[in-house]
């Protein structure tokens, strides 16, 4: 496809996220549109479980103190009061697995509920898109928002996002306990704590900046590799392998280097806050020990012992917090793609004329919901609410059209021309002149930047898209199938099709017979495209499959020489029967399609130099007759 | 498998081993500090001994202390070692595929080489480290703290035991059950990528056809499908969490029952009570962490497996041990030349290929799709080998000379070619590494490529993108053929190389190449008949057998392939493009 291409394209990796928390406010909200009942229930069952746990704590501390110091000083100890205890503390336990069971399997619906909502919006919202996105990004990037950035969301909705809530839970929970058992105690954790967080925030901001490095060196080895492996059989014909293999060893070098430091740094985040929580310990214990003996504080033995599991509980969540860092850090940055994809400007529709079915009574169209075989333009007009049927026939005038794909850079010229229903309209010249480029414009693939296209009298602005899109069948020279039979390849030109009518459409074409000697006939399976198929067997699926449609104007591509010359003869023929009775454009390559053609336009650099008939043209000696005759000028 | 993979550790062998040991080490610091804990409660908090605290206190930083660094050590170390390991890996797999054959090639899709290079040295990279660091300290981490709570109290540490073997039976049940969904998840995702995929490729029948909302619907049905099977999935992976808790709680209120007990009766002190209830985390957790690396590692299994695949792929083209390293002229020979793709004996593709073109001569090939015209000049070059009978070039079996020098002279214009992300100069120098400017210019000027490499704006330095995405079919064929002009070959092949170049340009070519480099055997396949008929002779394959073989006006007499593709091209049917051989 001429146009811009993939030029200029935006690297997508290794881009720093611009506003963290918009987007991270935004994802928020994205979840909690469909899961807000369920988010709140996740937080009071995420809140029970943790207190469960905390109740489990407290009971540690009481069991010595409370149970078992004074079943030492009874003469018969009375186990009868720690079996109550035990018991009363198994049923909170009981609530507190449930309760985690359930947050649990709750966030797995939330989370794949949500994935499953991305994906679905993204795609029907994509699906949307004018085909200018397509031109200006690269497949492989449009594909990566469905693949790696869907997945890092998975992993902050489902682990993160909890994790981070639980630990916040446990941490002001665990505080306030250890602040009800030792004030003092409470502050040199605290201090350790404050030690820990400076530490981890230098050693997490230095890993942030190597990650990245990271993720750049990756880009570019993937690139590279990418690159190297579509043109190796290039590279063995050029014996350039030792070359090769000299740029991807330095790039490979780099990405060593850097993915070693990065998760070096990762890799030291959780010994160094583990150890530093248990040297917070030991100084706890050592300090509660002297509290304890002076018997200053009044803090007991039972009381250290529990304010020790405390000091423990509370440092685990800090250090789990910070070993989610990164995996937030990517999915905000995932999501913000993700966002950025849904923000895209949908195509616009302003059109209001739309296609119906009519029956013509005493020479009146009146509308029908019959499928009686014609059609009309249902014209309601704005001004006053009046209806005018027009039908529909098939004519299509350029008046004056300018078209750029982007502003600057005008591509077609002041282009003029006139179809008359059932005309045959033939584009000649070179790659590039703007062929494919105007039969693109009378669908509104692209909109035009100046002129009028008129579609049976009326400005195709005015004509819904959809509408106009179904009046035109198109037949592209590269052939895209679908994952699917062949039976329904051909349907998708018309859903509600029998299968009788698919199999007359592909006699029409000329795919019949080559289906028939297929391995399952019409219900063989087409994957990757039709890969299965010779490149000719696409184009015959294609014509039957713009044939069952039934349109009354036709675009057809013609096919290059990449295909013999007896399975072209086949093509051409299934094309010819279709191109019958219908006002078709056709960018040709063939003389017998030009000889017929009605009028030829003969195209140079996005302007139509010549126009007219095969003899008109030959008899005018320019463009065209050195064109037709260009082989025995150069000889 | 193993030992292929292994094989790739090469210098990071050391960082390999130091990195459990050290992981090791960090465990067993990490175990004693509860140990010294009870210690303090017991020996110095209850006796009112401060100089004990203070002893065992300072005994337990220096724990925690060496604790860290064994875990920075082993933090560096791991890293090196996994990311080292992976970079190995990709080189080991890039320089094989360099020297792969053609068939080698064939054999693996290009995607599929960039995966394994790339997602799947990742995910073995993860796995590495995972058990370089996680595998060994798990197991030890469990059994040091087992060892301390039997050493505390054998009848209460059998409760951990026991507790240990019931959660790794139901473990096994949970994670058993989510594999089982899991594998049949993945070809569900893969359902769903191939269709967006397809509709980002096809966007224009799509909206040509107005199938919007019927190709939201078919996406939708997938993305349900993925959103069933992996609640299933994931559902059973949270089972873990509770079951684990459950383990936890369990314990906690058997040991302190049984433990009250047993202080009562005085076989147990209350900071041992702590000490064994601090224990049980270590031992549960040790437990499920060990799960979590069995499910990493059974996944990462399938990406080491496509790696061996590269690696363990041996090139089936070897050079000759006393190699010819000059082609002395153009002659070409071929000698009952039967070829075919596969070695087991299925109908070769070409079939007693007999054939003499000598030096400086132009021949045309032409045939059918599927008629085998790439598969008999890809022998020429020794792109593949012969299965039966023999090439020569130059008067000598293509066997016999050094394969870099005979494709240096034997040059191939392949039909599917690819430009690379470059400068143009930088790109005709693929063909001689050191060409002047001046000899670049006239390769381009040769393959009529210098009127448009002019017109752009830096030139000869003007940036070709990656595939070439910045210039035009037509433009990327002559920039091709310039490249192999530049290697000054005594033998040329087009194959079907001029397809988007225009009638008159490709016409150009040809009469360069007959003026400038008349020694130079220059064999053109095409679809064209002008592209050939000129030609000293024309060589009409059919079913992988040569058919006709003479110059164009003896084809036309007495060929009847020929000659009707001939007419068809000639006749009303035509390319428009190209009219008339008797023009």
């Amino acid at each position: 496809m001429p146009g811009p291409g993939t030029r200029g394209r935006m690297p997508m990796q290794g881009k720093k996220i611009e506003n963290p928390g918009k987007v991270f406010k935004r994802l928020m909200g994205y979840v909690a549109k469909n899961y807000a009942p369920h988010l709140v229930l996740v937080a009071i069952l995420i809140l029970v479980s943790v207190l469960a746990n905390v109740q489990g704590t407290m009971f540690i501390q009481k069991l010595i103190d409370d149970y078992i110091t004074p079943m030492l000083t009874q003469e018969t100890p009375d186990f009868h009061p720690l079996a109550m205890a035990i018991a009363r503390v198994a049923v909170f336990y009981g609530i507190g697995v449930a309760a985690s069971y359930a947050w649990n399997k709750m966030m797995v619906y939330v989370t794949q509920g949500t994935l499953q909502n991305v994906r679905n919006d993204l795609f029907s919202h994509m699906e949307t898109l004018p085909i200018k996105y397509f031109d200006t990004h690269a497949h492989g990037d449009i594909m990566s928002v469905y693949t790696n950035d869907t997945d890092t969301l998975r992993q902050m909705i489902s682990q993160s996002m909890p994790q981070v809530f639980n630990s916040a839970i446990t941490i002001v929970s665990v505080l306030i306990s250890m602040i009800i058992l030792s004030v003092p105690l409470t502050v040199v954790t605290l201090v350790m704590v404050a030690v820990m967080l400076v530490i981890t925030s230098k050693v997490a901001g230095l890993s942030g900046r190597y990650f990245l490095q990271q993720q750049q060196d990756l880009g570019k080895v993937n690139g590279y590799i990418e690159e190297m492996m579509n043109g190796q059989k290039v590279v063995k014909v050029f014996c350039h392998e030792e070359e090769s293999v000299a740029q991807f060893t330095q790039l490979n070098d780099n990405l060593y280097h850097s993915a070693d430091r990065a998760n070096y740094l990762v890799n030291i985040v959780g010994p160094v806050n583990m150890q530093l929580g248990n040297v917070s310990y030991v100084v706890c214990a050592i300090v509660g020990g002297a509290l304890a003996l002076s018997g200053i504080s009044g803090l007991t033995l039972g009381a250290l012992a529990s304010f020790l599991t405390f000091n423990k509980s509370f440092n685990q969540p800090i250090n789990q917090v910070s070993q989610q860092f990164n995996s937030i850090v990517m999915a905000l940055a995932g999501a913000e793609r993700i966002f950025r994809m849904m923000d895209e400007e949908p195509e616009t529709d302003e059109g209001y004329v739309s296609l119906v079915n009519v029956r013509e009574e005493n020479g009146v169209l009146t509308e029908t919901k019959e499928r009686t075989g014609r059609w009309a333009w249902r014209h309601e007009h704005q001004a006053d609410h009046s209806v005018d049927y027009v039908e529909l026939k098939g004519a299509v005038v350029f008046d004056g059209v300018d078209f750029g794909y982007n502003d600057e850079k005008i591509v077609l010229h002041d282009v003029k021309l006139f179809a008359e229903p059932g005309q045959k309209i033939a584009f000649v010249g070179s790659t590039g002149a703007g062929k494919t480029t105007i039969t693109n414009l009378i669908n509104r693939f692209y909109d035009i930047q100046d002129g009028k296209i008129r579609y049976d009298g009326i400005n195709v602005n005015k004509i819904k898209k959809a509408d106009l899109r179904r009046s035109l069948g198109i037949v592209l020279q590269d052939t895209h199938l679908f994952t699917g039979t062949v039976m329904e390849n051909i349907r998708y030109g018309k859903l509600d099709a029998t299968d009788e009518e698919v199999i007359a459409a592909a006699r029409l074409a000329n795919a019949d017979v080559f289906i028939r000697h297929l391995s399952d006939g019409y219900d063989t399976m087409l994957t990757g495209d039709g890969a299965n198929l010779s490149q000719g067997q696409r184009q015959l699926l294609a014509i039957a499959r713009a044939a069952i449609a039934d349109p009354p104007v036709l675009i057809l591509d013609e096919a290059t020489s990449s295909i013999d010359t007896r399975t072209e003869r086949i093509v051409q023929d299934g094309m010819d029967k279709l191109m019958k009775g219908r006002t078709t454009f056709v960018i040709a390559h063939r003389l017998s399609t030009v000889k017929n053609s009605d009028c030829i336009m003969v195209l140079e650099q996005g302007r139509i130099i010549e126009r007219g008939t095969h003899d008109q043209l030959l008899e005018a000696k320019g463009k065209y007759y050195q064109l037709y005759t260009g082989n025995a000028i150069a000889n | 498998m193993i030992k292929t993979l292994a094989a790739q550790i090469k210098e990071f062998k050391k960082a390999s081993v130091i990195t459990p040991v050290f992981m090791i080490l960090e465990v067993i610091f990490e175990t004693l500090i509860p140990f010294l804990m009870a210690s303090i409660i017991d020996d110095g908090v209850e006796a009112g001994n401060m100089r004990h605290i203070y002893v065992i206190g300072a005994f337990m930083i220096v724990a925690a202390l060496c604790g860290l660094l064994c875990g920075v050590m082993g933090g560096r170390f791991g890293a090196r070692a996994s990311t080292g390991f992976a970079r190995n890996l990709r080189q080991a797999m890039f320089e094989n595929i360099q020297t792969f054959s053609f068939s080698n090639l064939d054999k693996f899709s290009t995607a599929g080489l960039v995966t394994r290079l790339t997602t799947d040295v990742t995910n073995v990279q993860n796995a590495y480290q995972m058990l370089l660091r996680m595998a060994f300290r798990a197991p030890v981490s469990m059994i040091c703290a087992m060892t301390m709570a039997f050493m505390i109290n054998a009848r209460l540490a059998s409760v951990y035991l026991i507790a240990v073997c019931l959660l790794a039976v139901v473990l096994v049940f949970i994670i058993r059950g989510a594999m089982k969904y899991f594998q049949q998840a993945f070809p569900k995702y893969d359902a769903l990528n191939a269709s967006v995929q397809e509709n980002v490729s096809a966007i224009r029948v799509v909206k040509a056809y107005v199938r919007e909302d019927y190709e939201t619907d078919k996406l939708k049905k997938a993305s349900q499908a993925i959103y069933d099977i992996f609640t299933k999935a994931e559902s059973q992976v949270v089972l873990n969490m509770p079951v684990m808790q459950l383990t936890v709680y369990i314990c906690i209120m058997l040991i302190s029952w049984l433990g009250a007990k047993q202080i009562v009766n005085s076989t147990l002190t209350t900071g041992e009570l702590m000490s064994l209830l601090t224990y049980c985390m270590n031992i549960l957790s040790s437990l499920m962490m060990l799960s979590m690396i069995f499910v990493m590692l059974t996944m990462s299994e399938a990406s080491a497996e496509r790696i061996c695949e590269v690696l363990n792929e041996k090139s089936d083209l070897t050079n000759p041990e006393s190699p010819i390293y000059e082609v002395p002229n153009g002659e070409i020979v071929f000698e009952h030349v039967d070829f075919s793709y596969h070695k087991d004996g299925c109908k070769p593709i070409l079939q007693d290929i007999n054939l003499r073109i000598q030096p400086g001569e132009t021949v045309g090939i032409i045939g059918g799709t599927g008629s085998s015209k790439t598969s008999l000049v890809n022998l020429i070059s020794r792109l593949y080998d012969v299965t039966e009978g023999t090439v020569k070039v130059g008067g000598h079996d293509v066997r016999d000379y050094d394969m870099d020098s005979l494709r240096n002279q034997v040059a191939v214009v392949l039909q599917k070619n690819v430009l690379f992300s470059g400068t143009i100069l930088e790109n005709l120098r693929w063909g001689d590494g050191d060409a002047t400017e001046e000899e670049c210019r006239r390769a381009c000027r040769l393959a009529c490529a210098d009127e448009f490499v002019e017109k752009m704006p830096q030139g000869y330095h003007t940036f070709i993108e990656q595939g070439g995405a910045n210039v035009s079919g037509g433009q990327k064929q002559r920039l091709c053929i310039a490249r192999a002009l530049l290697k000054k070959p005594r033998v040329l092949i087009l194959d079907d190389s001029t397809s988007a170049v225009d009638t008159a340009t490709d016409a150009k070519i040809r009469k360069a190449f007959a003026e400038e480099i008349p020694d130079t055997t220059k064999l053109i396949i095409a679809q064209r008949i002008s592209s050939v008929q000129h030609a000293d002779h024309i060589i009409v394959l059919e079913n992988g057998q040569i058919n006709g073989y003479g110059t164009h006006e003896e084809l036309v007499e007495n060929n009847e392939i020929y000659r009707e593709v001939f007419e068809s091209q000639t006749g009303g049917s035509g390319d428009f493009d190209e009219k008339a051989g008797e023009a």
